[in-house]
């Protein structure tokens, strides 16, 4: 009985969504591998041999795995899948690309965005938007799983020191080819890790009024978020965007402003640890999650608080 | 090329669900009823692929109940040339789902299958990966750019913290994210002649699935509330309370 932890890396460093799901695998009470497949990972995988908690890591290096495409990735774990019980990835946009192809290459039904674990088999998803759970056991006789970050406090990144073995790469499949990857780089914390995230959506207007919000973040160290109409206006880019579709955050701080608080974005928003709500409708449905609502206009409110700060 | 894309029944969008009181399921007596937002966009996909002369039929499948009838209207009036319900009443899967859509698109040949991101009622966003994989076809998920030209495929998709691109070689599965296009209306001319069409039918049988659950859902629940929160009359008390009461500033 032993997990397999698919490690979600940069090539040169974890992302943090792998500190959280070592968490969740951890939380199964079997002793946990980690893979590490990538192209010149060395860096990814001797940071891993750190994670507290695990066991042993298993990395493995070619070009093919260099951008970590679903097709050649899922091929190595289905020929891994032998010694494990449970694998686990993250529910990121990596690990929900990736884990439903291995289930089905093992023919097994995978249980994905995991909130909580009841007990070896049963756990806690989310449905409908989280405006429903759903606590679903599987019976399979392997268990391929994702997990929501967020519900997962991340395991210590050091005073670990697990083995880092060696294994070989599987034949390069070559069904699609990387193209390209155009990221934004920004100075600001990542979206889904944020102590603080400020989110502008319709009530903004422009992108150049997120400005606004920007100043704001800046005295607050936090990062940037929006809703999907503020997104598909064009004021920010698509990986702003909050919500069901989007990123799923839980900060310690979370303002919404010019938000309307649609299910949609409550969905990626609502387990956040303190909400602030500003609007000047006060009867928009964000203030019903809201900890703190101010019913206001928004192009006054925000340069009072950034100047409050 | 033919052109497959599956489409789902799900509660309308706007509809605020209900949790059934015995824990069993979700409302859905006298609820409405709609093709799912990403299925929209991934036959919208598709019918744009036909007028531009890449594609030359829309075939439009959905598994379910009788009642599913509604949506395959739906993308008749669209645009899709042909449509097919597979025809079951047992609670649907995404596995089970992907094995059934993997014999049908054997037997239909297409070069394309598209699929919606995620279903909004299960949100498993699983079933177009599991297509994929059981087929061996390369998969591009979360589309928010589709270019055919020739056999190839180049597909950017929306990722955390960007977007990518990836070029594929026909077949290929490609699952429908928010921002692929903005699908059309079917019109009214439209939905009366989609009315006189006829709807194709087969049981999981007749493609050799059994399309039972395997995973046992123990019960549905509503989610934690969160405790009321109060309205402040000012940025000055949103202040002094993020400082003194939240702590988080
Ligand atoms: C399948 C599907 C998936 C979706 N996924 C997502 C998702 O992941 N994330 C997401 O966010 N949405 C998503 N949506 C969209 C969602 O349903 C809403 O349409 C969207 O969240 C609305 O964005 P908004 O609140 O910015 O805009 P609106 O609803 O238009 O609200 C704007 C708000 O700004 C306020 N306002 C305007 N001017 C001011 C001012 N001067 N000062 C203060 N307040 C002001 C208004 O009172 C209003 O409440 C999805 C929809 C579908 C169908
Ligand atoms: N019952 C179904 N009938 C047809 N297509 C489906 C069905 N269930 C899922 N799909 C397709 O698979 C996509 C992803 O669904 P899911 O994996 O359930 O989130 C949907 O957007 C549909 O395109």
């Amino acid at each position: 009985m032993t997990t397999l932890v698919i490690a979600e890396h940069s090539n040169l460093t974890l992302r943090a969504s792998t500190l959280n799901t070592i968490a969740a695998a951890l939380q199964l009470g079997e002793p946990v591998s980690v893979l590490v497949a990538g192209y010149g990972a060395d860096m990814a995988a001797q940071e891993a041999s750190l994670v507290v908690g695990v066991h042993q890591v298993l990395h493995a290096d070619a070009p093919h795995y260099a951008e970590q495409l679903a097709e050649e990735m899922a091929v190595l774990i289905q020929k891994l899948a032998t010694d494990f019980t449970t694998l686990i990835a993250p529910a990121t946009v990596f690990g929900r690309n990736l884990l439903p192809r291995v289930a089905a290459l093992l023919d097994i039904a995978p249980i994905t965005d995991i909130l909580a674990i009841e007990s070896n088999d049963t756990f806690v998803r989310p449905i409908y938007a989280g405006n429903a759970l759903a606590k679903v056991q599987t019976l399979e006789t392997k268990k391929v799983l994702s997990v929501r970050p967020t519900s997962f406090e991340a395991t210590a990144a050091q005073g670990g020191n697990a083995s880092v073995v060696k294994i070989e790469a599987c034949a390069a499949v070559r069904l699609s080819q990387f193209k390209s990857r155009d990221l934004a780089s920004s100075d600001r914390p990542e979206l889904a890790g944020a102590r603080v995230v400020i989110s502008g959506g319709r009530g903004l207007q422009s992108g150049e009024n997120f400005q606004m919000l920007e100043a704001l973040a800046d005295k607050l160290g936090a990062a940037i978020g929006a809703s999907r109409a503020a997104v598909d206006a064009g004021y920010v880019p698509n990986d702003y965007q909050v919500g069901q579709t989007g990123k799923i955050v839980a900060p310690e701080l979370y303002i919404a402003v010019g938000i309307s608080g649609a299910v949609q974005h409550l969905a990626g928003m609502k387990d956040s640890k303190v909400i602030v709500a500003i609007n000047k409708d006060p009867d928009a449905p964000i203030f019903q999650v809201a900890d703190y609502g101010l019913v206001a206009d928004l192009f006054q409110a925000i340069p009072e608080l950034t100047a409050a700060l | 090329m033919k052109v497959v894309v599956a489409l789902k029944r799900v509660i309308d969008y706007n509809v605020k669900i209900r949790v059934k009181t015995d824990g069993t399921g979700v409302e859905t007596a006298n609820v409405k009823m709609s093709m799912n937002p990403f299925d929209e966009i991934a036959l919208e996909e598709a019918v744009r692929l036909k007028e531009a002369g890449i594609v030359s039929e829309v075939i439009a499948v959905t598994l379910g109940t009788q009642a599913c009838q509604d949506v395959l209207r739906t993308a008749l009036a669209v645009g899709a040339d042909r449509v097919v319900l597979i025809e079951t009443d047992v609670e649907l899967q995404p596995l089970a789902v992907a094995t059934c859509l993997k014999a049908f698109v054997q037997k239909e040949q297409p070069r394309l299958v598209l699929l919606g991101k995620q279903a909004i009622d299960d949100d498993a966003n699983q079933t177009g990966q599991m297509l994929a994989a059981l087929l061996g076809w390369a998969q591009a998920t979360n589309a928010f750019k589709l270019e055919i030209a020739g056999d190839h495929a180049t597909v950017t998709r929306e990722i955390d913290g960007g977007l990518e691109t990836l070029e594929a070689s026909l077949p290929v599965i490609v699952t429908a994210d928010l921002r692929l296009n903005t699908p059309r209306y079917a019109t009214l001319p439209n939905i009366m002649k989609a009315k006189k069409k006829t709807i194709e039918s087969l049981l999981p049988a007749d493609l050799g699935v059994d399309p039972s659950p395997r995973l046992k859902t123990l019960l549905v629940s509503d989610p934690p509330v969160r405790k009321p929160g109060i309205v402040v009359n000012s940025v000055t008390e949103l202040v002094e309370k993020l400082r003194n009461e939240a702590r988080v500033i």
